[in-house]
């Protein structure tokens, strides 16, 4: 069966003082290394809040969640804030849902989440 | 308020009114010489003014008029005339000849004369008001016997009781409008396992159309019996009614011949309104023959056409009294809505009362009926929704009592890793039909995911040779979707919500949101299990506005 899978990517950038991990693809358990490496990658910079951008992510199940949960333990036990952004309203629905908005403050797009953490 | 309407109907009634003085044959007579004609005062007759502003008796001898009413009344040798007004209206006239004693009326004479006609007015308007009342009930009352005569045609024409045809379902509802439009249907056996099927309306209302329609069915029934061919039938019919038919009238007619075992129906309209047939995957065909009213004109041809009805079709035969019903904003019930239920899927007397339902609320509370409304449906039994109850297996609870669930898709899932992503695009194509709204496609699209994965990993421990089985059902009121694996040695644990801060204080591990998330995303997920196999079964309800908001 041709699933159309697209493998996924993390790319980080370093908007002063707040490390962006743009994701790629889907994000399931062929994930994990990826998101792993994206994290060290951004962790590398210091920063003191990480932004996940989920803009180019068309799939995310629960390994995905399970992933982000790991980041969000992660940042927390190193003392940095998570935000992301970019999320459809389902996948944004499902955030709510699992509790993860709890932990991380949601944004529309990668401005308007910089603009805040840097206000 | 009261006075201004009664002056308003007074004016409006003179005429009426003016013509009842020289009607009443007790005023007329006062006159002294033999009896005098009936006098007919125009309501345009300037002395109807006079009368009414005079104050007692007029002397007719120095009157200057140009009224023929005038004229009259002195050719017939009234001397005084006494105006009898009521409510500033000329209501009668007292005419008196000269006196006997060939004196003039003295004052005397004249206030006594003015009293009378002041007492005298309002009692004389009372009896013309019994009268006029009298008349009107007997007029009602007629119309009301008309309409139970009507009435009692109508129904002792219509088929006492349905056809009681092997492998099809026939349901019928009639309801007269107060006066009685023309509508009918009938059944009729013609042997050999074919049933003949008719519906028609004549224009007109009450006893004239009853008669036209006891007519037309006698003649159509005596047709059926001898010619085959449903074209040949109307034509034949035509030709019988139009000598006899009252002017201005005629009769629309559907006529249908059903072979039961091979489900073909042969048909041929006389202008009625075009039947519908729906099918199992909701598609709706127009059975459309042309040809014209019958009792127009003799001498038509009607063309014959056919259709097949596979198991699980059903054909709707309706009256206008349904689609052309009319809400308080005069806007029409209409013809897509009755074609829009008939693609509902429902059968025999379910979509009788869904068309019921949606005229109701349609049309409000208060509404009369403005016509007659005939309906007549004609279903073949099982297809899609038998094959759907006897799959039903071990999940039989799960199931719509009414059998109505028909299957969208079904296939297997390869267990393999990515693989649930193709699933879920599969379901979500199936129900594309349905026309789900995107937030809750999305969570159905998740929630099938979802359990495909667990189906996959869990069920069948991604051994590639293992398929999950998907299966997706709708009946009206809800969607299914199945997903059953090979792992029924093992149970599926029970979804909780998982503990998140544990979770992020590293106390539990991260994953476990499976079946979490499937329970939020659907409106009810039931699961079952036997020894080889595990069923996750998700359900939306499609009824009502249940928007599934996980928030509550």
């Amino acid at each position: 069966m041709a699933t159309g899978a697209t493998e996924a990517k993390a790319k980080v950038h370093d908007r002063g003082g707040v490390a962006v991990i743009e994701l790629h693809g889907e994000i399931n358990r062929s994930a994990e290394g990826v998101i792993e490496r994206g994290y060290d990658e951004a962790a590398a910079l210091g920063p003191s809040s990480l932004l996940l951008d989920f803009a180019s992510v068309d799939y995310i199940n629960s390994t995905g969640i399970a992933l982000i949960v790991g980041v969000l333990a992660r940042a927390r036990a190193e003392g940095r804030t998570v935000r992301a952004c970019g999320l459809s309203d389902h996948y944004r629905e499902i955030f709510e849902i699992t509790r993860l908005a709890d932990f991380m403050t949601i944004h529309a797009d990668e401005a308007s989440a910089l603009a805040e953490a840097s206000g | 308020m009261s006075a201004r309407l009664r002056s308003l109907a007074g004016r409006l009634r003179r005429p009426e009114r003016a013509e009842a003085t020289a009607s009443e044959p007790e005023l007329a007579a006062t006159a002294p010489e033999a009896e005098s004609p009936p006098l007919d005062i125009a309501p345009n007759d300037p002395i109807i003014g006079l009368f009414e502003s005079a104050e007692g008796p007029v002397d007719l001898d120095g009157l200057e008029l140009d009224s023929p009413a005038l004229e009259q009344l002195r050719a017939a040798g009234i001397k005084l005339a006494v105006p009898l007004v009521s409510q500033g209206e000329l209501i009668g006239v007292l005419n008196l000849g000269p006196r006997l004693s060939e004196q003039d009326y003295s004052s005397d004479d004249r206030k006594l004369l003015a009293n009378l006609a002041a007492q005298a007015a309002p009692a004389v308007r009372v009896g013309q008001l019994v009268r006029e009342q009298e008349a009107e009930a007997r007029s009602r009352e007629r119309i009301e016997q008309e309409l139970a005569v009507a009435q009692l045609i109508q129904q002792n024409f219509l088929p006492k009781q349905l056809p009681d045809l092997p492998g099809w379902q026939v349901a019928a509802f009639y309801r007269p409008a107060r006066e009685v439009g023309g509508d009918f249907y009938d059944f009729i056996e013609l042997g050999e396992g074919r049933l003949g099927i008719v519906i028609g309306d004549v224009t007109d209302k009450g006893v004239p159309a009853a008669m036209v329609m006891a007519a037309t069915r006698s003649v159509l029934r005596a047709s059926a019996q001898r010619l085959e061919a449903p074209g040949e039938v109307l034509a034949r019919v035509n030709d019988q009614l139009c000598p006899d038919m009252p002017d201005k009238m005629f009769v629309t007619c559907f006529y249908a011949v059903l072979e039961r075992e091979s489900g073909r129906l042969r048909f041929a309209n006389a202008g009625h309104d075009v039947p519908y047939l729906g099918t199992p995957a909701g598609e709706v065909e127009e059975l459309r023959a042309r040809g014209m009213p019958l009792g127009l004109m003799p001498g038509m041809i009607y063309e014959e056409k056919e259709a097949t009805l596979g198991p699980g079709d059903t054909a709707l035969l309706y009256s206008d009294g349904l689609a052309e019903a009319h809400d308080p904003e005069r806007e029409m019930f209409g013809f897509p809505r009755v074609k829009g239920l008939t693609g509902s899927r429902q059968t025999g007397h379910d979509l009788i009362d869904s068309l019921l339902t949606e005229l109701d609320r349609f049309t409000g509370p208060g509404w009369e009926q403005e016509d007659d409304i005939t309906l007549v449906t004609l279903s073949r039994s099982g297809g899609a929704a038998m094959a759907a109850s006897t799959h039903a297996t071990e999940l039989a609870s799960a199931v719509s009592s009414n059998g109505a669930d028909r299957t969208l898709t079904e296939f297997e899932v390869a267990s393999a890793e990515g693989n649930e992503r193709g699933a879920m695009e599969r379901v979500a194509a199936a129900v594309a039909e349905l026309g789900l709204p995107a937030s809750r496609l999305e969570r159905l699209k998740t929630a099938v995911a979802e359990a495909t994965m667990n189906a996959m990993e869990h069920g069948n421990g991604y051994r590639p040779e293992l398929a999950v089985t998907v299966r997706v059902l709708a009946s009206e009121e809800a969607l299914r979707v199945r997903i059953t694996d090979h792992g029924g040695d093992q149970p599926i644990p029970a979804a909780g919500t998982p503990d998140l801060e544990a979770k992020l204080a590293g106390e539990q591990k991260p994953r476990g949101w499976g079946l979490f998330l499937i329970e939020q995303m659907v409106d009810e997920m039931r699961v079952s299990s036997d020894e080889s196999h595990h069923t996750v079964e998700l359900g939306l309800n499609l009824r009502g506005d249940e928007d599934g908001d996980w928030r509550d």
